[in-house]
This record gives C-alpha cells, sequence and structure tokens, in this order.
C-alpha cells in the first residue's frame, strides 16, 4: 500500500478515511479534503458511498485499450462521467464491471420483472431476419422447394407479428 | 391539456391528503428504462437525443395509463412552470434544468410523470398520498408493461434492465416514502436513524432528493440497491425499515410528551401564533412551522380534519408555488411577504390548540 495514503479520486494525500458498513458488506475509501468536501462526504443525509466507490475504483488502467463498438465509450469517459455510454458498454466493460456489482448490490444476477412482450418481439423479429436471408439463400442456389418452405414460414411469423412503431 | 392547465387543477399531493397519512405523507415509485441500440441521454448526440425524445413521447401517449395526459418538451416550459413541477415530485431538478431535447408526460391526477431523457431514456413515477407501496407498485408495473408493448427495452437476462449508471440496474427501480419525523428530530435521534438505515441498504434523504435540506423534518427514505432482488423483495424490506422508522417515531413522541410536554406544546403553541401573526416568513421557516402545527395534529391538538390543510400548506408555501398565485416573478423578501399573508389568512380562523384534546395537560 503506497504511503501516505492518496485520494481515490485525484493524487492529493488521503486526509479522510471513510468505513461505511452496508448490510454487512464493509466498504472503505481515503480521500482528500478537497474532495470529501465536493462529494458531500460530512453530510450523512445526503450522501451515497457507493457512487463515490463507483467512480473511484473504475482506473482506466483496469481495462485500458477497451473501446465500446456501438458508441465510442471508453474507460476514461466513465471515470468522468460516472455514467455508462449506452446499453452496449455493459457488454463491453463486464470484466471491470463484475467485481464492481458485488459492492454495490445485494446480488449480481436480476431476478426481477422480465419484459416478456418486448423479448417475445425480438425473438420473432430474428427469426423472420433469419428466414429472410435463408430465403434469399434459397432462390440464388435455385432451391426452390426450400424456398417455397421460408416463404411458408415468413408469411406465418409475419401473422403474429407486429413491428413496434418505434422501429424504423 | 397543457402543463400550465394542469399545474392550476388540484393535485394527489394538494388535495388528496387526508387523516391516513400521519407520519408518512406519500409514497413514489419509479421505474428506469431506456431504449434497446441507442445510447444513454448523457452520451447521445443532440439529434440522437431529439429522436429518443420523439420515439418515447409517441409510445408514452397512446398508452392508456397517460391517454389524458399533458405532455412538453422541458424547452416548451416556462421557468416557473418547472420550478412548480419540481415542488411537486412530478419532475426532477436535473431535468428541470436540461439543456438539450428532454420532456416530461404527466396525468391530469398528477400521480404518473414520465421524463425522457433525463439520467436514463425514461423515468417512470408513480405517486401515492400516504403509504402505499403495493398501490404503487400496482400502478407504475401496469404502465410499464403497457409501454413494454411499444418500445424496445435495453434488458439483459442477466443484469437485468441496463441503465446509465450501474447503480440502477437490474429492476431499474426506487421506492421511496416521504416521511414526517418531527419527533425524531427535536430529540436528536435522526442522525442515528439515518446511520440504521443506511446498513439495511436503504437511503434518507432531505424532501428534494440529493443533497437537499430536510425542511419541516420531512425525509425521503428509499431503497439503495436494485439488482439482485425481485420488485416484491425490494418493497417488503423498504416496507418493514418503514414500519420501523413510523415506531421510533411515535415512541420519541411518547418520549417527548412523557418527559417534557410543556416544551413541546410551547414549540406548538409558539408555531401556531407565528403563522397567524407574522409578516415575513421564508419558504424554510413556514415549512418547519406547518411541521410543528401537524405534529400538533397528531398529537390530537387540533381537528384531524386540518391535517389536509398543512399537507396543501406544506406545499404551497415553496417559492415557484408562491410566484405562481401571485402571478408574476417575484424577489425572495417580497415572496416572504406573501407567504406570510398567505399563511395569515389560511390560519385567520383555524381552531386554537387545545392540549386537553389529546388527553393530556
Amino acid at each position: 500500500m503506497p504511503n501516505p495514503l492518496k485520494c481515490s479520486l485525484c493524487t492529493q494525500p488521503a486526509t479522510v478515511h471513510l468505513t461505511q458498513i452496508v448490510d454487512g458488506k464493509v466498504h472503505k475509501v481515503d480521500l482528500c479534503e478537497a474532495c470529501a468536501q465536493a462529494k458531500g462526504v460530512t453530510d450523512p443525509s445526503g450522501f451515497s458511498l457507493s457512487d463515490l466507490l463507483l467512480k473511484a475504483s473504475l482506473a482506466p488502467s483496469a481495462a485500458a485499450g477497451l473501446r465500446c463498438e456501438q458508441c465510442g465509450f471508453t474507460p476514461g469517459d466513465f471515470k468522468k462521467h460516472g455514467r455508462f455510454g449506452c446499453p452496449h458498454c455493459y457488454e463491453t466493460f463486464q470484466a471491470m464491471l463484475a467485481p464492481l456489482l458485488e459492492n454495490m448490490h445485494k446480488g449480481v444476477t436480476h431476478i426481477g420483472k422480465v419484459p416478456r412482450k418486448a423479448l417475445e418481439r425480438k425473438s420473432l423479429y430474428d427469426r423472420l431476419t433469419r428466414l429472410e436471408s435463408n430465403l434469399g439463400d434459397a432462390i440464388k442456389a435455385e432451391r426452390y422447394e426450400d424456398a417455397a418452405r421460408f416463404r411458408d414460414e415468413i408469411h406465418e411469423v409475419r401473422q403474429t407479428f407486429e413491428p413496434p412503431p418505434a422501429q424504423s | 391539456m397543457t402543463i400550465s392547465a394542469l399545474l392550476a387543477a388540484p393535485s394527489e399531493l394538494t388535495d388528496v391528503a387526508s387523516s391516513k397519512t400521519a407520519i408518512v405523507l406519500m409514497t413514489r415509485i419509479r421505474l428506469a428504462r431506456n431504449l434497446a441500440g441507442t445510447p444513454f441521454p448523457g452520451w447521445a448526440k443532440p439529434a440522437q437525443r431529439e429522436k429518443t425524445l420523439e420515439t418515447c413521447r409517441t409510445a408514452l401517449e397512446s398508452a392508456s395509463p397517460l391517454r389524458r395526459a399533458a405532455s412538453a418538451a422541458v424547452g416548451e416550459l416556462s421557468d416557473l412552470d418547472k420550478l412548480m413541477l419540481v415542488e411537486r415530485h412530478l419532475i426532477s431538478r436535473e431535468l428541470s434544468g436540461s439543456a438539450g431535447p428532454a420532456g416530461v408526460v404527466i396525468n391530469k391526477e398528477q400521480t404518473v410523470s414520465v421524463m425522457i431523457n433525463e439520467e436514463d431514456h425514461l423515468r417512470l413515477q408513480v405517486l401515492r398520498a400516504g403509504l402505499q407501496l403495493k398501490k404503487a407498485w400496482g400502478a407504475i408495473n401496469d404502465l410499464d408493461s403497457a409501454l413494454e408493448e411499444r418500445l424496445d427495452y435495453a434488458f439483459s437476462p442477466t443484469l437485468g434492465y441496463l441503465t446509465a449508471c450501474p447503480t440502477n440496474l437490474g429492476t431499474g427501480m426506487r421506492a421511496s416514502a416521504m416521511m414526517h419525523l418531527p419527533a425524531l428530530v427535536i430529540s436528536s435521534q435522526m442522525e442515528r436513524v439515518v446511520r440504521a438505515v443506511n446498513q439495511l441498504g436503504m437511503v434518507v434523504r432531505g424532501l428534494f432528493g440529493e443533497g437537499s435540506d430536510a425542511s419541516g423534518s420531512i425525509f425521503q427514505i428509499s431503497n439503495q440497491t436494485t439488482l439482485g432482488e425481485t420488485e416484491e423483495q425490494i418493497l417488503s424490506r423498504l416496507g418493514s425499515v418503514l414500519d420501523t422508522i413510523l415506531e421510533h417515531e411515535l415512541n420519541a413522541r411518547a418520549k417527548l410528551l412523557e418527559t417534557d410536554g410543556a416544551k413541546l406544546y410551547d414549540k406548538i403553541g409558539r408555531a401556531y401564533g407565528i403563522l397567524q401573526q407574522s409578516h415575513l416568513l421564508s419558504s424554510s421557516e413556514a415549512m418547519n412551522l406547518l411541521s410543528l402545527l401537524r405534529l400538533g395534529i397528531d398529537l390530537g391538538a387540533f381537528p384531524a380534519g386540518t391535517r389536509a390543510i398543512t399537507d396543501r400548506l406544506l406545499i404551497e408555501v415553496q417559492p415557484g408555488h408562491l410566484q405562481h398565485a401571485a402571478r408574476h416573478e417575484l424577489e425572495p423578501g417580497a415572496r416572504d411577504l406573501l407567504c406570510a399573508r398567505l399563511l395569515r389568512s389560511e390560519f385567520a380562523n383555524f381552531a386554537k390548540p387545545d392540549f386537553m384534546l389529546g388527553g393530556r395537560n
């Protein structure tokens, strides 16, 4: 451990050492005077340690070089904003996020509500896309019996499938 | 319906308050939801945010719980309207200060509001007077399911609903109760309560959320974690924490009466006097006085029916509501004058405190 302790948020020497026990889990953070003030550590009612830990522990080095292919977000951006760029970031930065979630939440796996309708719609939509590409391939390869089968299936899926108005 | 028309109409908070709402003033549940394949509002380009706003507004306006709702882009709202919406807990301060494309949809009764392009693409909220975790959850669950038919949510089977901040992952649900805890404040026990509640994975905040003060001894208690439990488990855990706090507040009240009843009655009596006679009152001072009066009502010093009046006034003494009543913007000094005038007239014919009514002297 480096001595003296450095602030978890900047490079100043840490003078405030905070320990919070939530649900039997111990959270520790070291801060300099200025960061402690800025984060409201002195005010017990308006202060969230998990939010603070989140920013402090997602060091860019932990995931150096990673970049979300869908939105261009980097670990450095997370350190700055404390928020992710897009839903896909959760896949991109999965490895560095996993240990954080354990500290932050009761568990690491979702067991609550599932958007069943939206998921059904998505699986139908995926099936339709697949069938359409199969149909194209079959026609190209002059496999007309297969093509007819795919066409019937597409027709069947289309009957149950209502594209959401959001889809453009 | 426009937002201005909506603000002029009665609301759940200002007009439904009943005698059942002692200690717990209101219950709120919010769900954070995002669109699949779309950058979160804080990272999206203006054109993407504009498209999200359009997509969400269209979906919201056709969802049955919001069929007769008012809807507006934040840019179309006046500063005063925004302030009033914040004071009624219908939008956040963050949304009110938002510069880019953002919006809000609110139902006529002002029990359901949806913010678009706040921290997440969608922040659904249901609000109920009193302690109503189950009813609020039922209502917001229905709204969420209705929206799901029209919108593709960002969802992972393992992480649940994907949110801009990992602290909201999973259920995306934050349930909270607004509690009036004057006896715990007077007897300096609040800090201990905050610490104990934190250890149970719940958070205590001031009236207007993070970093706000607790004017009027009103606190918000909400769940801190959102992943790894079902919505029902979180709500039941929150419910038992709320019950415990409620019990502590009642005990603190009994203790205050037992050890120094005269001091407590003196505080309430003085608050009554100031509300009836003062000529300059800041919103914050007015809230503290109304809070004491509300305590007096709970203790039986005033007729129980008068609690609806204090609860309405707790909202109406806020800066935005005072200016709305005056129909123009006011400097803080002029506001204090108006606040005192409003309270003098409201309390001119208010029953005198009778500390015998509560069965004590």
